[in-house]
């Protein structure tokens, strides 16, 4: 019988952090970036008491780095930042994917380009699920919409991580990272060593080989089956971690889309939408972006008369909802942008153009 | 009797043996190897007294003394 | 009189794996130093060796040690990594001067200024092998390289960076020295600082450099024998040999530490 969960109201960066830890995060690396920096102050805390590692490094950069050689060695290694910081970590990451290293990365996301700003945003869905810097490979990408979420999701990435050989990215946003609410901690417990016989360190040679840490395959069919093992990887993380959340009409005419911090808003407007509108509406809420849940989005858009996305960037994940409706219905994109955020008002006022435009509601 | 051995394959003609030889025991041989080189092979076996500066500065790990 | 024995039995440190440097060139030389050291202090087992990005990028096929490649510079941060989750392992980082001191130069400074307990074998041959013969930060003024044609200039690229005398302005670096994989003199003397690089590392005394002046013959455009002497006449000048820090025999001495 597991340890029951202890309910605390708390920042979502806070429950990061210790989600990190009950995940059996031990070793973290990390630069400050608003607005993340409650996470590095709390694993400065926490961790020495629990015989864990709390380094600052110089930059994003050696970050990601020391994730690196901390995963290596076999340890369950997290970093967390916000997207000027998660740019900076392109090229250590590509490295993590190359040499399947499974480490965790959360990154709550703020405006951009360029300095940008502290508000939150969701314009780095393309880097998180494009991006991982130079190559083939793909960050497995979770999107929590609460701040039990960001916990549970945090704990539970070590686990993919490992079982992928794989990075996995939190990608939350900066509403989610200050926001407080209740949560329910999981304890936080002594997990095994995770099984990783392929990580370096002192050993007996009668025992095993030696191993190697590498991403350099200089032979093209070498370096084409790595690509290939990688997208056979995300294959089988397609069919058994792909996941969403439904929300509204069971028989809609309007199917949303929405992941994280605008799912949250885009519920209230479902209901308004439903019960005083009459126009029946469907959220689809994706909690992986990457595998997408692209099944439940084109089944539903084959019953919906239109579609909407609303997410906080100027077209991101539109296109992704796009590949999976495939022409099914119309698609309509409602983007904030720079730190801004729409209210429900304007989520519901977009359902009811989009159902307008598509017949199926009148006025 | 003091003396080396090249292993010809892994020699790479780089000379800094036979240049820092106190004894000028070694030569380029005649022969060339499957890289292209001409190795070095022990021309006087008498003079080798088995220093072992050949294999100090022999970057290819290719000299074996034997004292 | 009695058979000859084999005096020089193949390092255990080392693989097999032949080496692909080109003639002469003295990475293979540092190579053999550190694989006989780690033979001599008997730590192969628990040696973890990182390759960064330059000729010496398959380190990991040479050295009989586990091992990580890391990206170009960032050596110092990997090793820090390994360290901080395995304190038991011996860690060491092989770079260039083109990794380090160039596209790695905040991975290396912050290490020593940690004094991470870490052990960094510097190869010094003022190019950019690897990529073919470009200027790197310690190409010494007037060296002509495929990116400093007319030779390097103040007025275009400054100064070379002497990597020792900067870090030895931090306390963190334990253990400093510059030597030369030139004559056989140098090459004994280089082997006992790798070794106290190593033992500074195994006595928990922090962060340790050695820095070693290599030839690259090809891309300086010399036979072995005349790259050894650019070495001996040009770059000792600017580069002296020294130990510029010794805090085990700083803590032998019962000396100040320097700190
Ligand atoms: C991020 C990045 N930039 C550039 C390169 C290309 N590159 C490979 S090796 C190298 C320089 C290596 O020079 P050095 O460290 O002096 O080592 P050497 O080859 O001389 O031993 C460069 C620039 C790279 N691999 N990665
Ligand atoms: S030093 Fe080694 S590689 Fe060079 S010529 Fe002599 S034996 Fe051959
Ligand atoms: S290019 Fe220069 S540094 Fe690289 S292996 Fe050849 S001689 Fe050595």
């Amino acid at each position: 019988m597991s340890q029951q969960r202890r309910k605390v109201f708390i920042s979502g960066n806070e429950a990061t952090a210790e989600g990190g830890i009950a995940g059996g995060c031990r070793h973290f690396f990390g630069y400050p970036i608003t607005p993340q920096n409650k996470i590095p102050e709390y694993m400065a805390e926490e961790l020495p008491k629990i015989g864990g590692v709390y380094l600052q490094a110089e930059s994003e950069v050696a970050a990601i780095n020391m994730v690196y050689g901390a995963a290596s060695a076999g340890a369950r290694v997290m970093t967390t930042s916000s997207s000027p910081g998660i740019a900076l970590m392109q090229e250590g990451l590509s490295y993590c994917l190359g040499s399947e290293l499974p480490c965790v990365l959360v990154n709550m996301v703020r405006g951009g380009p360029g300095l940008g700003n502290i508000g939150p945003a969701q314009s780095d869905y393309w880097l998180a699920t494009r991006g991982c810097g130079h190559g083939d490979g793909r960050c497995i990408t979770l999107t929590p919409y609460s701040v039990q979420e960001l916990h549970d999701f945090t704990a539970g990435a070590f686990e993919i991580a490992d079982r992928y050989r794989n990075p996995v990215m939190v990608l939350a946003d900066a509403i989610l990272a200050s926001m407080m609410e209740p949560c329910e901690l999981i304890p936080r417990r002594d997990l095994p060593a995770p099984d990783r016989p392929w990580a370096v360190g002192p050993h007996d040679p009668d025992q095993r080989e030696r191993n190697i840490v590498n991403s350099l395959w200089v032979e093209f069919d070498v370096m084409e089956a790595v690509s290939q093992r990688l997208e056979e990887r995300y294959r089988q993380a397609a069919e058994e971690i792909t996941d969403w959340d439904e929300f509204g009409s069971d028989e809609p005419q309007v199917m949303i889309c929405a992941y994280g911090i605008s799912a949250r808003i885009c519920e209230s407007a479902v209901m308004q939408a439903n019960d005083e509108l009459g126009i029946r509406t469907r959220l689809i809420r994706p909690k992986t972006v990457f595998p997408f849940p692209t099944e439940p989005i084109r089944s539903w858009a084959e019953r919906v008369d239109a579609a909407l996305v609303v997410e906080l960037s100027m077209g991101q994940f539109v296109e992704d909802v796009r590949l999976a409706v495939e022409g099914r219905c119309p698609v309509d994109l409602l983007g904030r942008a720079g730190g801004n955020v729409p209210t429900v008002g304007d989520v519901v006022e977009k359902i009811r153009e989009a159902a307008l435009r598509a017949g199926v509601a009148r006025v | 009797m003091p003396k080396v051995k090249i292993d010809a394959e892994r020699c790479k003609q780089c000379m800094l043996c036979v240049e820092f030889c106190p004894r000028d025991s070694l030569r380029i041989s005649e022969r060339t190897n499957l890289k292209g080189y001409h190795p070095v092979e022990q021309c006087d076996e008498e003079s080798c007294t088995g220093c072992g500066i050949c294999a100090l500065v022999c970057p290819s790990v290719c000299v074996e003394v034997y004292r | 009189m009695a058979e000859a024995k084999l005096i020089n039995p193949y390092p255990k440190g080392l693989t097999e794996v032949e080496m692909r440097y080109c003639p002469g060139c003295t990475h293979g030389t540092a190579h053999r130093l550190v694989a006989e050291v780690l033979e001599e202090l008997d730590i192969i087992d628990r040696t973890v060796a990182i390759a960064t990005v330059g000729c010496s990028v398959y380190a990991y096929e040479y050295f009989n040690t586990d091992a990580v490649q890391a990206a170009h510079g960032r050596g110092p941060a990997v090793a820090t990594g390994i360290k901080r989750v395995q304190p038991e392992t011996v860690v060491f980082s092989y770079q260039g001067d083109g990794d380090l001191a160039s596209i790695g130069m905040a991975e290396v400074v912050h290490a020593a200024a940690r004094s991470e307990n870490i052990t960094i074998i510097f190869i010094n041959n003022a190019v950019f092998g690897m990529t073919q013969g470009q200027m790197a930060p310690t190409t010494l003024l007037g060296q002509k390289t495929t990116t400093s044609p007319q030779g390097r200039t103040v007025e275009a690229a400054g100064y070379p960076i002497r990597i020792c005398e900067m870090l030895a302005t931090l306390p963190g670096a334990s253990f400093l020295a510059r030597e030369a994989l030139t004559t056989p003199a140098r090459i004994r003397s280089s082997k006992r600082s790798i070794r106290r690089a190593f033992e500074t590392q195994l006595a928990g005394a922090g962060f340790a450099l050695v820095e070693l002046l290599s030839i690259c013959p090809t891309w300086w455009r010399m036979d072995p024998l005349e790259a050894i002497r650019h070495v001996e006449e040009k770059m000792i000048d600017y580069y002296p040999l020294e130990v510029f820090r010794d805090r085990l025999a700083e803590e032998d001495e019962g000396g100040d530490t320097n700190a």
